[in-house]
């Protein structure tokens, strides 16, 4: 039989660690809320870039007439050898299977372009970690390839509050190394969050820019039954809401931005504006990106923290009836011990 | 009451103004524009400098952007701004320091620095300057 002061200790350590991830729960669920917050604040802005690109395709003769082939650089199609591939995870793990499901879907993607050469972006410590383990860094002075696959950025730590001017350098360094033609397609592998309980995990084909407003989506993952179960429960716990805040007043104002019936003066040439706010669709593309990935990171750690706290519930209450039961036991021990000595007698 | 338009200008992080103005004066990429009730439509890129608006109290305000994009319409104008920051909410300092900083790297010279986005970032601190200074002082450009 165990020793109760052992059993008692054991107990009094598991309510510790709980209250640990108690807490942890609920900083995750306000850091969610702020992130749901930011991805809100972010869609206006969004929306409006790409009600203008899309009523200028019509306007601006982005496409040659006799051809049909695009005219910007960014929309051109080519044979695709080499690869360009973010991949966007968190900086922290206790997020439950958040970062490994990213990149397991980005080892198969990889695995699934095999003989292509593959150029790495990293974003987040996680996915930094895991891509310096297999591949080498780029030399950015050597004119070979470090390997098939290599890696030619990393951004860490920016993922707690990212900042807009981020997303920019990255997609500033995409567009450079899409428009130097030294890779001839861009993907992005992140984890897509509507809500707690609408995510996927997606693999995105940002460049060259097929359709503008929709996503090539090359691959997805969506949530299992069992994982939504457990984040609605975790949602209830922590009074997070499960549902996606509702956008579609939102949307319905940013839709009649630059897109009135009435003819525009055009300071700059359609054509020129377009050229002028493509960029800027990408690193926007590339923000909501991470603001959503972050979303998703809070909401799984929201979840696997919510997990911790119900199983150290459980196993302090059976502790408990250990510990009872031994106790009980030692008495009824004693008093037998007791009578059969006074019996004795 | 005078007649006025609705005036948003949008971040990426956030919606920075809604407000009601009876002029107003942005940043064109070929220039100022200056933008009165009834204005004609009107799509422009805009270039690093101060928008201004007067609002319906009468009250001048000041705001810094960098890269920008504008949609003009006779009762509402929408901006859709990379960076912009009120003119009280600019931190000055920080602002200088970035100029120093970039001016500094910019005498430097090293081979691998890039002049166009070192001289870009100086035009951007000073505008800043420019802006958070104004705000005590005298309106420049707006008609009273």
């Amino acid at each position: 039989m165990a020793n109760i002061l052992d059993i008692r200790r054991r107990i009094r350590s598991v309510k510790n660690t709980r209250q640990i991830t108690k807490a942890m729960q609920m900083v995750s669920a306000a850091k969610l809320r702020r992130a749901q917050e930011r991805a809100l604040a972010a869609r206006p802005y969004a929306q409006m870039l790409t009600n203008v690109l899309k009523s200028l395709v019509s306007r601006a003769e982005i496409y040659d007439p006799q051809t049909g082939e695009a005219k910007h650089p960014l929309l051109l199609r080519r044979e695709e050898n080499n690869i360009l591939f973010i991949v966007v995870t968190g900086d922290k793990g206790l997020a439950g299977a958040f970062n490994t499901n990213i990149l397991k879907a980005a080892a198969k993607f990889i695995a699934s372009k095999q003989g292509k050469n593959i150029d790495v972006i990293a974003v987040g410590r996680k996915g930094r970690d895991f891509m310096k383990r297999r591949y080498p860094y780029a030399d950015t002075h050597a004119t070979s390839r470090a390997g098939a696959i290599q890696i030619v950025g990393e951004q860490v730590g920016i993922l707690n509050r990212v900042p807009f001017a981020k997303a920019r350098e990255i997609a500033e360094q995409v567009i450079q190394l899409y428009t130097d033609q030294r890779v001839d397609s861009v993907y992005l592998v992140y984890n897509e969050f509507k809500s707690v309980i609408a995510q996927r995990l997606v693999v995105d084909e940002i460049l060259p820019i097929e359709e503008i407003g929709a996503s090539d989506v090359r691959m997805a993952e969506g949530m299992s039954e069992e994982d939504r179960k457990r984040a609605i429960e975790a949602a209830k716990h922590t009074g997070a809401s499960v549902r996606a805040a509702d956008t579609s007043e939102m949307d319905k104002k940013a839709a009649e931005f630059g897109a009135s019936g009435s003819d525009y003066i055009y300071e700059q040439a359609p054509e020129e504006l377009f050229g002028a706010l493509l960029p800027k669709y990408m690193a926007v593309q590339l923000y909501r990106a991470m603001l959503e990935s972050e979303a998703a990171e809070h909401a799984a750690r929201m979840t696997a923290m919510d997990s911790a706290t119900n199983n150290a519930s459980d196993m302090i209450d059976s502790l408990t009836l250990v510990m009872n039961r031994a106790r009980q036991a030692k008495i009824t021990k004693e008093i037998i011990e007791i009578v059969s000595g006074a019996a004795a007698l | 009451m005078a007649e006025t338009f609705q005036v948003e200008i949008v971040t990426p992080e956030r919606k920075v103004v809604i407000d009601n103005a009876t002029e107003m004066q942005i940043p064109g990429k070929g220039g100022y524009l200056g933008i009165l009730p009834g204005h004609a439509p009107l799509i422009t890129e805009l270039a690093v400098g101060e928008i201004g608006y007067r609002d319906e109290k009468g009250q001048v305000k000041r705001l810094a952007v960098a890269w920008g994009f504008a949609e003009v319409l006779p009762t509402k104008v929408t901006i859709l701004a990379e960076v912009a920051e009120r003119a009280e909410e600019i931190d000055v300092a920080r602002a200088q320091r970035t100029r120093e900083a970039a001016e500094a790297a910019l005498k430097a010279n090293k081979p691998d620095t890039d002049a166009g986005a070192l001289e870009s970032e100086i035009q951007r601190a000073s505008n800043r300057i420019a802006v958070a200074e104004k705000l005590n002082g005298q309106m420049a450009n707006l008609v009273p």
